[in-house]
C-alpha cells in the first residue's frame, strides 16, 4: 500500500530496526588480529557465503591456506575457472543467494571474463575474487599478471582493486552488497597476493561506504496510478514478464497481477517458470523462437506491461515493427532500461515486489471505478492463435529421434520440481519451449550473453546450492565439449548432477541457420558424435572415464527407460547420449533482423493475420 | 545532434576516469571535451563531459553513468544559467614586425602573453570556445605553432552549489 505509515506502524518499524541493531552488535567481531588472507576468508564467513567454487594458483595461494580450515566455507576445485564461474552463476540461480567464485592472477582471472560478461548480461549476483600480483608489482608485466580490473570494466557490475589488507572486510562487504541489491549483478574483487600476506584487524559488521549508490526500490505512487488507469482500460492487454520478476521473487505476487488483470501473460526465456506454465492465461515464450500466440499477443496488443524486462532484440524482432499499436508501461529496477530500445509511456523505476504489491490495490480500486475491463473479444483472438498454432514438431525422417520428443519426455517424466539448467543453442530453445515449468528458479540457462557451454557448470552450481533438488542439465554436443571437465569435480565433489546431452552431432542451431539461409553449406558444423560417426569423442565412455553413469539413448523405445534409470542414480552423475536426428529445426521462428509479423510455425508456413487489426 | 554539458560528481578514487572515458566509448556516445580536477571536498572530483547527442540518447548517458557505483551525481548545465569557459595557450610567429599586431589582437580579445621571445609569443586566453575560435582565427594569418586547449569548465550561475549535498553518505551494516 501507498498509504502513509501511521505513527504506531512507525514505532513498529524503528523497534523492528533497533532489534537488528542489537542482534548485529551481539554477533559483532572487533578487531581480530589476522592475516589479509585469513580476513578475505573471515569477511566471506560473515557475509554468510557458503560455497566458494574455485582453484588456487600463485597469487590468490595465501588465501587458500585458512579457507582450508574454515567450517563455515565449502570450497570446490573446479577443473577450469569458467567452470567455477558459471556454478557460481548456477548456485545463485538456483538460490536467489550470491555465487562466489575465486581465481588466481593472470589466466585464472582472464577465465573468468566469460562467466562474468554472462552473469553481467543475465544480472546475476555473484562474487569474484581473483589473486593479484604483489602491490610493488602491479604494472610491471610480472608473471602471470593481467589488468583483470581493466579488463572487466565493461562485464562487471562493479569492481575493486585491494592493496591495503585493512580494506579487504570493507570491500567484500560491500562488494556483496552491489552484486545483491538493486539490478544484481558480478562484483569483482582483485586482491595484491601482497595484501594477503600482511597483518592486519578483522572486525565486521562494516559500514559501507557507497555515497553514489542508491537503487531506487520503493515505485513512484504516480506512475503506479497511471499504470493501474491503463490496465483497467486497455482492450488487448499483455503482461510482457522477464527474468526481474525471478530476480526480485516477485513470482507470487506477480500471480495475483496476472488473475486480477485477466490479461493474456508471455514469459521471456529469462522468465520461464515465473508464472506457472499451467496458468491458462500463460502464452509461453515470446521472441524469436516464442509461440505464435505469445508473438501475436504483443504484436497486436494495445497495452504491454512489461515487468523486468528489456525488450532484447531477440524478443522484439525488428524494433521498429515490434507492436506498433501498443501503450507501454515498463516495471524495473535498472532505470537505464526504461526507454533504452522501446519509448515507453509510463515509466515505473522500482524493485517489482513492491511495483506489484503497490499496483494491487490501485488496479482493485479502478476496476471498482470503471468496472473489470471486457476482455472476451481479446482472449477469443488470442484463443484462436492458441488452437490454430500450438507448439509442435514432425517426426524426422532419417528415422532417428525427435530432439523435442526427448526434451518433452524429460519434463514429463522428471517433473517441475526438478531444475533444469540448459547450454546455449537448438537444445536450449527446445528446452524452452517443451519443458512446462510451473515455479521460478527452476530454468537455469545463459539468455543475454548466450554461453556455450553454460549447462554443465551452472546444474553443478545448481545442485551444490540445492543438494535436495533433481538437476538436470540439457546440452548440446557442442556445448557439452565445451565445459565438461566439470564432471570430474562433480563426481569427486558427491554433487550427482544428470546430463541430458542433445547429440545432433553438430553445432545444431548454426547448421540450422546454414540450412535456411547459407544454401544448405554445412560449414564447419559437422563434430563427428552421432550417428554413424566415429563418435570422437564417445560421450558414453567420456562420462565413465569421469566416474559418472554413461547411458546412450538411439530409439524412441528407449526414451523413458534411459531417464528412469538416471533417475534412480543418484550416488553419482549421469550422462545421457541421445543420439537424435540432425535435421530437426527450432520453430516456430522469426529470423532475425524481420518484423514478428513475418513469424513462420513452421519452415515457410506463416499465419495469415486478420486485416483489420 | 545537440551538445550538452554535464557535471558529473565522482568519488576521487583511482580508475573512475576510465569508468566514465570506456561507458562513453562502449555505449557510442560522443565526447566533445572532458575535464577533471578536484572540487571544494576531498573525496570529490568533478568531471565536467561535453557530449554531442540527440535527446533520447542524453538520457541513456545520464542513466548508463548514474549506474557507476563511483558516480555520485549529474547535473546537467545549460549554457543560459551557467558559466562555461575553456582555457587556451597558443604559440604565435611575433617577429619584431608582426608583433604589434599580434599584442593588438591580444588585447582586442582580452587575452594574455605569458611568455615572450625574438621570435614567439605565448598567449594565454580564457572563454567560450566560440571566443577562443575567433582569436585563433584573428592570430592565423601571423603564424600559429602551437596550440593547447582545455576541456569546458561549467559551474552553474546563482548561489546554489551543487556539491552542496553530494556528501551525505548512506551507511550501511553489511
Amino acid at each position: 500500500m501507498t498509504a502513509t505509515p501511521t505513527p504506531a506502524q512507525l514505532a513498529a518499524r524503528a523497534e523492528a530496526r533497533e532489534q537488528v541493531r542489537a542482534d548485529l552488535r551481539a554477533k559483532a567481531v572487533t578487531a581480530e588480529e589476522v592475516t589479509g588472507a585469513e580476513s578475505i576468508v573471515r569477511s566471506l564467513e560473515e557475509v554468510g557465503a557458503d560455497t566458494v567454487f574455485g582453484i588456487p594458483g600463485g597469487a590468490i595461494l595465501p588465501a587458500y591456506d585458512p579457507l582450508m580450515d574454515s567450517k563455515r566455507l565449502r570450497h570446490i576445485l573446479v577443473r577450469h575457472e569458467q567452470g567455477g564461474g558459471h556454478a557460481a552463476s548456477g548456485y545463485a540461480h538456483a538460490t536467489g543467494r550470491v555465487g562466489v567464485t575465486m581465481a588466481t592472477s593472470g589466466p585464472g582471472a582472464t577465465n573468468l571474463v566469460t562467466p562474468l560478461a554472462d552473469a553481467h548480461m543475465d544480472s546475476i549476483p555473484m562474487v569474484a575474487i581473483t589473486g593479484q600480483v604483489g602491490a610493488a608489482s602491479i604494472g610491471t608485466d610480472a608473471f602471470q599478471e593481467a589488468d583483470i580490473v581493466g579488463i572487466t570494466m565493461p562485464i562487471t557490475k562493479h569492481s575493486f582493486l585491494v592493496t591495503d589488507p585493512d580494506e579487504i572486510p570493507r570491500t567484500v562487504a560491500e562488494a556483496f552488497h552491489i552484486a545483491s541489491t538493486g539490478r544484481p549483478g558480478p562484483v569483482l574483487i582483485d586482491i595484491a597476493k601482497s595484501a594477503m600476506q600482511a597483518n592486519t584487524t578483522f572486525s565486521w559488521p562494516q559500514d559501507l561506504q557507497l555515497p553514489g549508490y542508491h537503487p531506487v526500490t520503493k515505485p513512484h505512487a504516480k506512475q503506479i496510478r497511471e499504470a493501474a488507469k491503463l490496465l483497467a482500460t486497455a482492450r488487448r492487454p499483455v503482461l510482457y514478464v522477464g527474468g526481474g520478476v525471478v530476480r526480485s521473487g516477485a513470482s507470487e505476487l506477480l500471480r495475483k497481477l496476472v488473475d486480477l488483470s485477466g490479461a493474456p501473460v508471455v514469459t521471456t526465456l529469462m522468465a520461464r517458470g515465473a508464472v506457472p506454465d499451467s496458468h491458462p492465461q500463460n502464452l509461453g515464450m515470446p521472441g524469436m523462437h516464442g509461440t505464435v500466440p505469445a508473438v501475436a499477443a504483443l504484436q497486436k496488443a494495445d497495452l504491454i506491461f512489461a515487468l523486468g524486462a528489456r525488450f532484447d532484440d531477440r524478443v522484439t524482432g525488428k524494433l521498429s515493427s515490434f507492436a506498433p499499436r501498443a501503450a507501454i508501461i515498463h516495471a524495473d529496477i535498472d532505470p537505464a532500461e526504461i526507454g533504452k530500445n522501446r519509448a515507453v509511456d509510463v515509466p515505473i523505476v522500482g524493485d517489482l515486489r513492491e511495483v506489484i504489491a503497490d499496483l494491487l490495490p490501485e488496479l482493485a480500486k479502478e476496476h471498482e471505478t470503471v468496472g473489470k475491463p471486457d476482455l472476451e473479444g481479446w482472449w477469443r483472438q488470442v484463443d484462436g492463435w492458441r488452437e490454430t498454432y500450438p507448439l509442435g514438431y514432425t517426426e524426422p525422417d532419417d528415422g532417428h529421434l525427435a530432439p523435442q520428443r526427448v526434451i518433452q519426455r524429460l519434463g514429463e517424466l522428471v517433473g517441475p520440481d526438478a531444475i533444469y539448467a540448459g547450454g546455449v543453442g537448438q537444445h536450449q530453445m527446445w528446452a524452452a519451449q517443451f519443458i512446462k515449468y510451473e515455479k521460478p528458479r527452476t530454468w537455469i540457462n545463459s539468455g543475454g550473453l548466450g554461453t556455450m557451454g553454460y549447462s554443465v557448470p551452472a546444474a553443478m552450481g545448481a545442485k551444490a546450492g540445492r543438494p535436495d533438488a533433481e538437476v538436470w542439465a540439457i546440452d548440446g554436443d557442442g556445448c557439452f565439449q565445451m565445459t565438461n571437465q566439470e564432471l570430474a569435480t562433480c563426481t569427486i565433489n558427491d554433487i550427482p548432477i544428470k546430463v541430458a546431452v542433445i547429440n545432433n552431432s553438430s553445432l545444431g542451431m548454426v547448421r540450422q541457420w546454414q540450412t535456411l539461409f547459407y544454401n544448405e553449406r554445412y560449414s564447419n558444423t559437422d563434430l563427428h558424435t552421432g550417428h554413424g560417426t566415429a563418435r570422437v569423442p564417445d560421450f558414453v565412455k567420456l562420462a565413465e572415464a569421469y566416474g559418472c553413469e554413461g547411458i546412450r539413448v538411439e530409439s524412441p523405445s528407449e526414451v523413458d527407460d534411459a531417464i528412469k534409470r538416471a533417475r534412480e542414480i543418484d550416488d553419482r552423475p549421469v550422462v545421457v547420449d541421445f543420439t537424435v536426428s540432425r535435421d530437426a529445426m527450432v520453430w516456430p521462428m522469426v529470423a532475425a533482423g524481420v518484423s514478428n509479423d513475418d513469424i513462420q510455425y513452421a519452415r515457410g508456413i506463416s499465419p495469415s493475420w486478420d486485416r483489420e487489426d | 545532434m545537440s551538445r550538452h554539458t554535464l557535471s558529473v560528481l565522482v568519488e576521487n578514487k583511482p580508475g573512475v576516469l576510465t569508468r566514465v572515458a570506456g561507458l562513453f566509448a562502449r555505449r557510442a556516445f560522443n565526447i566533445h571535451s572532458l575535464a577533471v580536477g578536484p572540487t571544494e571536498h576531498e573525496e570529490i572530483s568533478r568531471i565536467t563531459v561535453v557530449v554531442d547527442v540527440e535527446e533520447h540518447p542524453l538520457e541513456q548517458v545520464t542513466k548508463q553513468l548514474n549506474k557507476l557505483v563511483h558516480v555520485i551525481k549529474i547535473v546537467e548545465l545549460d549554457p543560459s544559467s551557467s558559466v562555461q569557459r575553456e582555457l587556451l595557450l597558443v604559440k604565435v610567429r611575433a617577429d619584431a614586425a608582426a608583433r604589434s599586431g599580434v599584442l593588438e589582437v591580444v588585447e582586442l580579445f582580452r587575452a594574455h602573453v605569458v611568455d615572450v621571445t625574438p621570435d614567439a609569443v605565448v598567449i594565454e586566453a580564457t572563454g567560450t570556445g566560440d571566443k577562443l575560435n575567433a582569436l585563433l582565427a584573428a592570430l592565423d594569418p601571423y603564424g600559429v605553432r602551437e596550440i593547447v586547449k582545455s576541456g569546458t569548465l561549467a559551474i552553474g550561475r546563482g548561489p546554489r552549489s551543487i556539491t552542496d549535498r553530494a556528501l551525505e553518505r548512506v551507511v550501511r551494516s553489511a
